[in-house]
């Protein structure tokens, strides 16, 4: 027997009330957040869910960019910086390393290929964060704890990339590298002229989550550095919740310093969701 | 290799192995070995120079860690000097002994992480899955209008930075904060949600007037077993809570990739069949999606017991949300212990390598039949 037109509609309704509930829970903590960086510190903790600040200030937002005469106890431009500067580096290096060996395990035919598929495949396993502790200590013995270089250099490949431009390579026609071969192309001028062209969507979808993992990157930076001037967002953030520096509760800094953390990639997402979403099925391998 | 949701779907490596990269792209191509053809020629030596530079960061920065993690966790290095220096002994297995069998306070604690991320598992990987596939469903519905709105909606959290989030969470957890007064909307008062370190399961049993019996104080390395069976701590629920949070939307992904490769005619059919939207679901979408329920329940035994991030702002907060992972950091860093914390993440390597085996073997069987 069908369901009845009117049990039809009662059951899209609910339907959607319950994906409007739950689309509240997910996007409401984004709000509160926002909204309580426009807070002082005392209506944050006796207000906590009014929607509107009361008084609304920008004390907060001055402390974070160091403008006016509230001292900054913390460095957040240069927390901002540090985040930029890394991240873009890191993302640049993938890019260029991932679909070079991306490319050779798709395409170029070497001795020891198999083997070395077989071991990106296998380091793809690896749970980093158990690496923590020795790759402090790799980083200690090559003189690169606690700089830019040490932050950069260990994470500017990996083998979620490696793999995900790989299978963006083998999608290429093999006729369009035959034909330049015939034109007497080297495999570099293949490499470089006709077939990175070809998988632009895959270099897209590498550097965004690339600059994302980067961009939220955590435990590596936290065991490769421990001067403050090389905090990002995310380590400096956990050290001023972590005590260190902060006094009372200062929910309103906390929460503008994390938006701000949050703010680029919610631009990202809006604007690429695309290729995220690629990104993410791609590698689901690693999890 | 069919069995790949061609849409996008989660293409796995080790298929990839399985069916040799060959197979795919070489048809028509000379092979390498026999004969090697001139317009092949030189790519040796690019081959090489192409995943080198690749080869040598993940040999010097994740091969060469986990031997020396190994070494390490045999020595009683203070993280000071180099490890090879002379000042640092071999010490055998003491740094293992103290951590399992040696009563004292790192035994405790080793004890305490792994409960603690035991049931942070146990709640967690039902918890996500469920609420995954439950939103997919809701979003692939044929007659909803603003999908793309609900699919962004719920996959949003999982882009942000954990950090950030965490910290979002702590604000919303304190007392008296956000989620304490809609709790007060009900009536309800809440528990003392982070700092809380009471087992749930303890405390439904004291509820209802049972409090340790006998067998309860008999000590199971270094915890007795009344604290084995507590649960996980009301603290670890908020941890438990804003993961599920987080990694559901990307979990719904899976899903929905999965669901497009299903068809609406399968659904249009059951449905002209007079079967209700549960029997639709229990009996055509459920079993269609096998596949990408055990790579998401797999998915979830391996990243819970790497939970890391969250638990840096919040275990000095309450020191019964401890992982290994964070305790083998702990040791490490702030007790200058660095041998035992290689000892723990060695344990938990093998643990998760373990996992991880079985999850290829589950997902391979699983993608075979």
């Amino acid at each position: 027997m069908r369901p009845s037109g009117r049990q039809v509609a009662v059951r899209r309704f609910v339907g959607y009330v319950v994906l409007v509930f739950f689309a509240l829970v997910f996007i409401a903590p984004f709000i509160i957040t926002l909204v309580t960086s426009f807070k002082t510190d005392s209506d944050s903790t006796l207000n906590p869910l009014s929607p509107i600040p009361h008084p609304v200030t920008l004390s907060a937002w001055d402390q974070i960019f160091g403008i006016g005469s509230t001292a900054s106890v913390t460095d957040i431009p240069r927390w901002l910086f540090n985040s930029a500067f890394v991240a873009v580096m890191i993302t640049l290096a993938r890019v260029v390393l991932d679909s070079l060996a991306g490319y050779a395990l798709a395409r170029l035919e070497f001795r020891g290929r198999k083997l070395i598929f077989a071991f990106i495949v296998a380091t793809m396993a690896v749970p980093g964060v158990v690496l923590l502790i020795p790759q402090f200590l790799v980083l200690k013995q090559l003189h690169l704890f606690n700089s830019y270089p040490g932050m950069i250099i260990p994470i500017a490949c990996d083998a979620v990339g490696i793999f995900l431009m790989r299978q963006f390579f083998l999608q290429v026609p093999v006729a369009l590298e035959e034909a330049g071969r015939i034109d007497g192309a080297s495999t570099w001028q293949i490499y470089w002229r006709i077939v990175l062209p070809a998988v632009r969507p895959g270099l897209i979808t590498l550097t965004i989550i690339s600059f994302q993992g980067s961009w939220n990157q955590f435990q590596f930076f936290l065991i490769a550095t421990i001067s403050p001037k090389y905090y990002t967002l995310t380590t400096g953030l956990a050290n001023l919740v972590n005590g260190g520096l902060s006094s009372g509760n200062q929910f309103p800094l906390k929460l503008g310093a994390s938006l701000l953390t949050i703010i680029p990639m919610a631009v990202m997402f809006f604007v690429l969701q695309k290729h995220l979403v690629r990104g993410r099925l791609e590698g689901a391998v690693k999890g | 290799m069919a069995t790949v949701p061609p849409a996008g779907g989660p293409v796995t490596a080790r298929e990839e192995l399985r069916a040799g990269p060959e197979t795919a792209h070489n048809a028509g191509r000379p092979k390498a070995k026999s004969g090697r053809s001139p317009l092949h020629r030189g790519e040796n030596l690019f081959g090489w120079l192409f995943v080198s530079p690749s080869v040598a960061i993940l040999v010097l920065f994740m091969v060469i860690p986990i031997f020396l993690a190994l070494y390490v966790s045999f020595t009683n290095w203070s993280g000071l000097t180099s490890p090879f220096s002379h000042s640092v002994q071999l010490v055998g297995l003491t740094n293992y002994r103290t951590l399992i069998t040696k009563p004292g306070l790192y035994q405790t604690d080793f004890a305490t992480s792994i409960r603690d991320n035991f049931y942070f598992f146990l709640f967690t990987v039902p918890l996500q899955t469920a609420l995954a596939l439950w939103l997919a469903n809701l979003v692939n519905s044929r007659f909803l209008r603003a999908k793309g709105f609900f699919r962004t909606a719920f996959y949003f959290p999982s882009v942000t930075s954990s950090i950030a989030i965490t910290i979002v969470f702590i604000f919303l957890f304190q007392g008296n904060g956000v989620v304490d007064s809609i709790l007060g909307w009900f009536g309800v008062k809440g528990p003392d949600w982070v700092y809380d370190q009471s087992g749930v399961f303890t405390n439904i049993l004291n509820a209802l007037g049972i409090s340790s019996p006998g067998w309860g104080n008999h000590m199971f390395i270094g915890l007795s077993l009344w604290n084995w069976v507590a649960g996980p701590s009301v603290g670890m629920c908020v941890v438990i809570i804003l993961l599920v949070w987080t990694t559901s939307g990307t979990f719904m992904l899976f899903f929905l990739a999965a669901m497009q490769t299903i068809g609406e005619e399968v659904d249009e059919a059951s449905s002209i069949d007079g079967a209700t939207p549960w029997e639709r679901f229990r009996f055509v979408t459920l079993p269609l999606l096998r596949p990408a329920l055990v790579l998401v329940v797999t998915l979830g035994f391996i990243s819970t017991w790497q939970v890391f991030d969250q638990i840096v702002l919040l275990g000095p907060q309450n020191p019964t949300t401890i992982t290994p992972s964070y305790f083998a950091y702990q040791v490490s860093f702030q007790d200058s212990n660095f041998g035992a914390g290689a000892a723990v993440a060695f344990l938990l390597f093998c643990l998760i390598i373990f996992l991880t085996l079985l999850q290829r073997r589950f997902v391979k069987e699983d993608l075979t039949k």
